[in-house]
C-alpha cells in the first residue's frame, strides 16, 4: 500500500488532483477500515488527512460556527462552542458507536460516508449547515441537503476534499431536539433518527426544520411536513395531520435493522414527541 | 517495505517498524508480542482490542499503523499491571468476579482505566457509558460495573 501521510491540506489536494495518486482519504478510519477488511481488499494507496491541524479546529464566527472535517465526535462533545450553539449535535455525537469510536471517528467522515443511517447529517441538515468542498483551484460551499445525490452518492468531485462544515448560529428562541431509535443506546446503527429545530411562540409554529435519518436513501429534510406545520397552532389535530404528512413523505425500507412500517410509525411518534414537548416548553 | 515510527509503548520509547497498512492490534500482538490485547470482532463493535492512545481509549483493530505519529503514546493492559503487581482495577475485577472467560477483560479494564484517569469519581451511569463499547458475553455486566465502581470509590491512585 502506498501510504501518504499528509502534512498539510495543499499536499492532500495535490495528491487528489493527480489521477495516479487519487487514493481514498483516511481520517479516523472507523468506517473505512471495516469496509476495506469486509471487502477483503485494502486499497492500493491511502491519503491520510487525520492529523491535519487545519481541519481539526472548531471556530466561532459572528453568524456561524465552523467545524473542521477531521474534528472527532469526542472533540465535538467537549466543545463549548458546539454545546452552546448546537447542543443537539452533541446529543447526536454521543450516540455514535461508543467512546472508542467517538475518539477516532470524524464528523467529515460521518458526512462523506453518506450512510442514510449516519447520526450527524440529520442534525446538520436541520440546522441548514453547508459543507465546504476544496480542490487545488478553490473551494465551494454546498448546503448539506443538496450534498447527497442518491444512496451513498454525494456531490463531491473526485479531486475534492470536504474541509469544513459551516453551521449558522440560530437564535435562543429556537429549540431543537434529536432522537435516535436503535437496538440499544450504544453501538447501535439507527432504525430511525430525527432532528427538529423550530421557533414556536404562543403554541404556534413560526418556523420549523425537520430532518431524518434511516428513512430514505439519504438523510433527508421533510419539506411537506415543515410547510404544513408553519403557522399552525399546535393542537392535537395539527399534530395528527403532521404525523400523517410525515408518514407519506418519507420512504423507509425493510432491511436487516428494521421494517418500513416500523420506521414510519416511529418517525411519526418522534415528531409528535418533539411537538408535544415543544408546545409546552415555549 | 515497512514504516518506522517512534512510539512510547507502555512508558518505554520504541522505534517500531511495520507495514503502514497493518492494524495497530496486529503490530501490538505480533511485532511487539503484547498479546494481552485481544481481538474479538475485528470491526469496532466489541472493544476487546481497546488500548489507550494519547490518553484516549480506542479500538486498536480500527487503526492502521500508518495512522500513528512519532511520539504517540500507547498503553496496553501490560502497561498498567502484571503478574508481579496487579493494577487496582485488576484486583477489583478479581475480587468481584468480573472476569469469567477473560476475553473482554483487558479491553474492559482499559476502558475503565481511561475513564478513571479523566474522571476519578464517576457516577454509575458514567461507568456504564464508558464501557458501553465493550461487550461481555459471560458476566451480564453487573460485576464489571461493580468492580469499576468499587475501584473508583476506594481512593486508590489510578
Amino acid at each position: 500500500m502506498r501510504y501518504f501521510k499528509c502534512e498539510n491540506l495543499i499536499e492532500a489536494l495535490g495528491l487528489l488532483a493527480d489521477p495516479d495518486t487519487r487514493f481514498p482519504l483516511l481520517a479516523g478510519g472507523t468506517d473505512l477500515i471495516v469496509q476495506w477488511r469486509m471487502g477483503g481488499r485494502m486499497p492500493e494507496g491511502v491519503i491520510d488527512i487525520g492529523a491535519l491541524e487545519e481541519i481539526r479546529l472548531i471556530i466561532q464566527r459572528e453568524n456561524v460556527i465552523e467545524i473542521g472535517a477531521a474534528v472527532t465526535h469526542s472533540m465535538l462533545i467537549e466543545s463549548n462552542i458546539v454545546r452552546r450553539y448546537c447542543p443537539v449535535l452533541v446529543d447526536a455525537c454521543r450516540t455514535v458507536g461508543a467512546v472508542q469510536i467517538q475518539n477516532r471517528g470524524t464528523i467529515g467522515g460521518n458526512i462523506v460516508n453518506a450512510s442514510p443511517a449516519g447520526d450527524t447529517p440529520p442534525v446538520l441538515m436541520a440546522f441548514d449547515a453547508k459543507v465546504e468542498l476544496a480542490n487545488l483551484s478553490g473551494r465551494r460551499h454546498v448546503p448539506l441537503r443538496e450534498f447527497y445525490l442518491s444512496y451513498r452518492k454525494t456531490a463531491l468531485k473526485p479531486d475534492e476534499l470536504l474541509t469544513r462544515i459551516i453551521i449558522p448560529k440560530h437564535g435562543p428562541d429556537e429549540k431543537a431536539g434529536f432522537y435516535k431509535i436503535g437496538t440499544r443506546k450504544a453501538q447501535a446503527i439507527s432504525k430511525v433518527a430525527l432532528c427538529v429545530r423550530a421557533k414556536i411562540a404562543g403554541g404556534a409554529v413560526n418556523d420549523i426544520a425537520i430532518a431524518l435519518g434511516s428513512v430514505a436513501p439519504t438523510a433527508v429534510r421533510a419539506p411537506k411536513t415543515e410547510a404544513f406545520l408553519k403557522g399552525k397552532k399546535l393542537d392535537s389535530f395539527a399534530v395528527d395531520e403532521a404525523k400523517r404528512t410525515l408518514a407519506a413523505e418519507i420512504a423507509p425500507i425493510d432491511d436487516i435493522r428494521s421494517t418500513a412500517d416500523y420506521r414510519r410509525f416511529v418517525a411519526e411518534n418522534l415528531l409528535a414527541r418533539y411537538l408535544e414537548k415543544a408546545s409546552d416548553a415555549f | 517495505m515497512g514504516k518506522s515510527i517512534a512510539l512510547i509503548v507502555n512508558g518505554k520509547r520504541k522505534k517500531v517498524k511495520a507495514h503502514a497498512a497493518s492494524r495497530v492490534l496486529d503490530v501490538l500482538r505480533e511485532t511487539l508480542k503484547l498479546t494481552g490485547t485481544k481481538e474479538g470482532c475485528g470491526e469496532g463493535e466489541c472493544g476487546a482490542c481497546s488500548v489507550i492512545l494519547n490518553g484516549e481509549v480506542v479500538n486498536s483493530c480500527l487503526i492502521l499503523f500508518g495512522q500513528l505519529n512519532d511520539g504517540d503514546d500507547i498503553t496496553t493492559i501490560e502497561g498498567i499491571g502484571g503478574k508481579k503487581k496487579l493494577h487496582p482495577l485488576q484486583e477489583y475485577f478479581l475480587e468481584c468476579g468480573a472476569s469469567q472467560c477473560g476475553i473482554c477483560t483487558p479491553g474492559m479494564i482499559m476502558a475503565a482505566y481511561a475513564l478513571l484517569k479523566k474522571n476519578p469519581r464517576p457516577t454509575h451511569d458514567e461507568i456504564r457509558q464508558a464501557v458501553a463499547g465493550n461487550l461481555c458475553r459471560c458476566t451480564g455486566y453487573a460485576k464489571i460495573i461493580e468492580a469499576i465502581e468499587r475501584c473508583a470509590t476506594s481512593n486508590v491512585k489510578i
